[in-house]
């Protein structure tokens, strides 16, 4: 990729379900290295279809998605998995977190599916877990954390293939005000040691905190694009 | 339609496949069990019918008149046991000739032996014979001969050459005898008029006995009988069972294995409609408490549990009863119109009572999960999504996360821990598919066994006809011409081309004739033997091969007609000279009948009977290009007579059709197998399909999900299988010797022990075959699961 190019890249894309109205409507956007762009919006407008796009999880009726370089809209299934494991990291309302495995065990998932020789994974995973302070967890179930924890799981799982984008679905959906807040806090300092991210919230307080770019949809459409100089943190 | 109904019907269409399942598994258990009970009761119900018809005799024995007086065999009525008796009648054993000819039989046509009894009347309290064309015989001059036997009508007549006077009889009537007491009648006076002067006598005595329901009861009464006349004159005597158990072996030889197969199928079909249903409710929880919260009571959710299980169980029943009728129609046919009676069909009462039986077991194993869910309490059911609770199989996920295998096959490997109830089940099924696909490979090698060992003479590939009247074994000889036609070619010229031909290994000859044998009715074959025999021996059951004169080897069937055993002298009689021979080992093999007796050449000569072989069989050496050297051995033959012929024998219709239905059965069954793991697989892939979505979202590609479903089962099936190899080998070795016993015969171990090491490996893996083909089509679907939907799923 061209160290110039968008990371994502989405020119008109249009996603209709049925014969309903569109998801999406006609949408074009584009996220450069480096940013953190908070997608905001009311339930219904299409977050989660561009969420779901950007992923490689849905395939647009219309226009081009193009991730860190890849054309993801045209992936057959075995391609857009490989993408998942190697070009982004999800983050998701609920965790979706393995219960039966361990938080070490979630953690490594990706770098097993992606074939990472075994002590590198684990070298790379106990460095995340350190890194996000949840190293004294890495034996516990996810069962026993609180949400906070467990999503700081998730974001090390996310990270474990070091990913170009960071992709999270209302991250803080699922936590009260202090998990909320510790949650806010690591994807700002994320953002800010360079990882690429996008979300997707209702929180205004999240996109505030480390968003340094905000999308609002409204019924599939693009209304507003404002760039932040700086993310509040 | 009621509330009630509409859940029920949208249950069943709801789960085409679970439906489709069950209709499967109903349909193969009530085809089976159709079958094998038809079977059993209707093979039978002929011979009992007739025999209770007319009286027939439990048991029929010979005394030789030479040892015993007709007043003491006429005593024999009173021996204890005995509640009716009839005779004793004067029986001979002559070879008549064609006095007149018809269009089946022409005059001048020697025919073979007949067992001839005096008897004044059809009738008696034993034995009422049934006259089928004709009328009695009521004056010297007159015959009446037996139903099935010689192709005579009434009306044609019969010299005998060995009679005093060689007297010509005119056939009166067709007679049956329903346990084929003598090959034709005469008066008494007749009897004694064809009675050579100082020529052995034979006396004929029928009993019906109070208890003769078993082998057991029958030979207590006969040797009641034995100890009431001096020493050794009982001759030979014949069980109405032996005789019951001939006319019906064909069709009992499916009984045991069908009777298997039902069972494995009744039993698959508990496991898996439990299985099915217990998932239907697993899986519908919470629509089970809005049914509930709508005002459904407990027990009419039981009901509609139930009821979705009988539906499909129903319809599979009632498929499986028209086509267990159908298969029972070819089966059955040769038995329907033996004995005069209508023609044999599956009695109604098992119509009802089997597929009433299966309907009882699928209702009995729905209930159990039905009634989990009538016992559901609505709020829990209608809040407590289908995702499982977790906790159990930590560890074994722990551990396999540890295993050098990649990351989709460990996950795949710790799955059947955390449900250990369901990986029974499935564990089960597929035991129970591998299982039968070991008893079924082993009947097909037992009857592959049995069909190529069942013929005399097959071991050599080369049979060389000297011309004669020599048929071949187990063929009626009928000579024309007054006398048995030597065979043409000269036996030491027959064996000096042989033993010069270049790819002989080895060879030995061949005679036979057709003689009286002592407790045996109507004519025995005799095959007797000349030169080096042992490599072409028949299988041997018990005792040993012939290796001198004045012994027989004979088969088991035989054995029962004649109430004797391994070590006992049988006497034979031709023309009133007679031989005796002592039964030296016991056979395996079904030419003739298995009614044949086996003996060397002296036999025949010390019967003054020709013992020229008509016949050689011939091994060749390993290599030997059987065209090459049929051609190069008929060119030397020719000049002496004889010809030479590749050595192939016909396939036996009923191993045919044994094995086809084995075939069907074992893929019915295994496809039941099959279906019970792929619904298990389904409901298990439906319960972890958020887990599957967030897997597929964190980049696990399409053949990693499969190969982590299908490996979820893999393990299972492979100790399934190893389970179910020797549970497969033991119910062969228990039902094989079962099908050998209920044709009369027993089976050679070396028929039985059919299983090789290579099969048994190959067996074994049958479990995780069945599984992974079980688990093939929903790992797929698994793979193509939305990804995500399945991460909306909760």
């Amino acid at each position: 990729m061209p160290a110039t190019a968008p990371v994502i890249d989405i020119r008109d894309v249009t996603r209709t379900y049925g014969e309903g109205p569109p998801a999406l409507a006609d949408v074009t956007l584009s996220v450069r290295a480096g940013e953190a762009v908070a997608v905001l919006g009311p339930s219904g407008s299409g977050k989660s279809t561009l969420l779901n796009l950007i992923a490689g999880l849905d395939r647009p009726s219309a226009g081009s998605v193009t991730v860190a370089g890849l054309r993801v809209d045209g992936m057959s299934e075995a391609r857009s998995a490989e993408f998942r494991r190697t070009k982004i990291g999800m983050v998701f309302q609920f965790f979706n977190l393995l219960d039966d495995l361990t938080v070490t065990d979630n953690v490594l998932l990706p770098a097993q599916l992606a074939g990472l020789p075994r002590a590198e994974a684990r070298r790379r995973a106990a460095g995340l877990l350190e890194h996000l302070r949840i190293d004294r967890h890495a034996d516990a179930y996810p069962g026993r954390l609180s949400g906070g924890e467990r999503q700081r799981v998730a974001v090390a799982r996310a990270l474990m293939n070091r990913p170009a984008l960071l992709l999270a679905d209302e991250p803080t959906g699922a936590l009260d005000t202090a998990s909320g807040d510790d949650v806010r806090e690591l994807l700002a300092e994320l953002n800010a040691d360079g990882q690429t991210i996008l979300l997707v919230t209702h929180d205004l307080r999240l996109a505030e905190s480390c968003a340094t770019r905000t999308v609002e949809l409204v019924d599939g459409r693009v209304v507003r694009d404002t760039e932040r100089t700086t993310a509040v943190t | 339609m009621s509330a009630l109904g509409k859940v029920v019907r949208a249950g069943v269409g709801r789960r085409r496949l679970q439906s489709a399942v069950m209709i499967l598994t109903a349909l193969m258990a009530v085809t089976a069990s159709v079958l094998a009970a038809g079977l059993l009761v209707a093979a039978r119900a002929p011979f009992d019918h007739a025999f209770a018809r007319q009286r027939g005799a439990h048991l029929t024995v010979q005394f030789d008149g030479a040892k015993v007086t007709g007043r003491q065999v006429g005593a024999t009525a009173h021996v204890s046991g005995v509640s009716a008796a009839a005779g004793p009648f004067r029986a001979l054993s002559l070879r008549p000739r064609t006095a007149s000819g018809s269009d089946a039989l022409p005059a001048g046509v020697d025919l073979p032996p007949l067992t001839v009894v005096g008897r004044a009347d059809a009738g008696g309290r034993v034995d009422g014979v049934r006259l089928v064309a004709g009328a009695w015989a009521t004056r010297p001059g007159q015959i009446v001969v037996a139903y099935g036997g010689m192709p005579v009508q009434p009306g044609a007549r019969l010299t005998f050459p060995s009679a005093p006077g060689a007297p010509t009889l005119t056939v009166v009537g067709v007679a049956r005898s329903v346990t084929g007491t003598a090959d034709a009648w005469v008066t008494p006076a007749q009897a004694g008029a064809l009675s050579a002067r100082g020529g052995p006598v034979s006396y004929e005595m029928l009993y019906r006995f109070r208890h003769a329901g078993t082998d057991a009861q029958v030979a207590a009464d006969r040797d009641a009988i034995a100890a009431a006349v001096p020493k050794g004159a009982l001759s030979g005597s014949r069980s109405y069972l032996a005789v019951r158990q001939q006319e019906t072996a064909n069709t009992m030889a499916f009984v045991p294995f069908l009777a298997a197969f039902g069972v494995l199928g009744l039993l698959l079909s508990v496991l898996v409609i439990g299985i099915v249903v217990s998932g239907a409710v697993g899986a519908a929880t919470r629509r089970i408490g809005i049914l509930k919260s709508l005002g459904f009571s407990p027990s009419q959710v039981v009901r509609a549990y139930v009821g979705q299980a009988l539906i499909p169980a129903g319809v599979g029943c009632a498929l499986g009863l028209v086509l267990g009728n159908l298969l029972a129609v070819p089966v059955l046919g040769e038995v329907g119109t033996a004995f005069g009676g209508p023609g044999a069909s599956v009695p109604v009462w098992i119509d009802v009572v089997v597929p009433g039986a299966a309907l009882v077991l699928v209702a009995g194993a729905a209930l159990v999960p039905a009634l989990r869910a009538g016992r559901l309490r609505t709020v829990e059911a209608i809040t407590v999504g289908r995702t499982p609770g977790t906790g159990r199989g930590r560890l074994a996920r722990r551990l396999a996360g540890r295993l050098p295998v990649p990351r989709a096959v460990g996950l795949g490997l710790a799955y059947p821990f955390a449900r250990p109830a369901r990986s029974a089940t499935t564990a089960a099924a597929v035991a129970f598919g591998a299982a039968t696909v070991t008893f079924g490979v082993g009947l097909a090698l037992t009857l592959g066994a049995v069909q190529s060992g069942r013929m005399l003479d097959s071991a050599g590939s080369v049979m060389v006809a000297a011309g004669g009247g020599q048929a071949p074994p187990g063929a009626q000889a009928v000579h024309a011409g007054g006398g048995p036609d030597a065979p043409t070619a000269d036996p030491a010229e027959v064996a000096a081309a042989l033993r010069a031909q270049h790819g002989t290994s080895r060879f030995y000859g061949i005679a036979q004739a057709q003689v009286s044998a002592s407790g045996i009715t109507g004519a025995t074959t005799v095959v007797a033997y000349q030169g080096d025999t042992a490599w072409a021996a028949p299988q041997m059951v018990s005792g040993r091969w012939l290796d001198g004169p004045g012994q027989a080897v004979v088969t088991t069937r035989f054995l029962k007609a004649a109430g004797i055993r391994v070590g006992d002298t049988v006497t034979l009689t031709e023309r009133g000279r007679r031989a005796s021979v002592r039964i030296v080992g016991e056979a395996f093999f079904t030419a003739g009948e298995g009614m044949e007796l086996l003996t060397r050449t002296s036999t025949l000569a010390a019967l003054g009977l020709d013992a020229t072989p008509g016949q050689y069989g011939v091994r060749t050496k390993p290599g030997t290009d059987l065209g090459r050297y049929l051609t190069s051995l008929n060119a030397a033959l020719q000049p002496v007579g004889a010809v030479a012929q590749a050595n192939t024998a016909r396939g036996s219709d009923v191993i045919v059709t044994m094995d086809a239905l084995v075939g069907t059965l074992t893929l019915m069954l295994v496809a039941v197998a099959g279906l019970g793991v792929l619904n298990t697989v389904v409901l298990d892939t439906r319960d972890r399909v958020h887990d599957l979505g967030v897997l597929k979202a964190l980049g696990m590609a399409p053949r990693q999900t499969v190969a982590m479903v299908v490996t979820s089962v893999a393990g299972i099936g492979l100790l399934a299988g190893a389970v179910a190899v020797p549970a497969g080998v033991a119910l062969h070795r228990f039902v094989t010797p079962l099908m050998g016993r209920a044709v009369g015969m027993t089976l050679p171990a070396s028929d039985i022990a059919v299983y090789r090491t290579p099969a048994l490996a190959a067996l074994a893996c049958g479990g995780l075959v069945i599984a992974v083909l079980g688990a093939l089509l929903p790992a797929v679907w698994a793979a193509r699961t939305d990804t995500a939907t399945a991460l909306r799923t909760e």
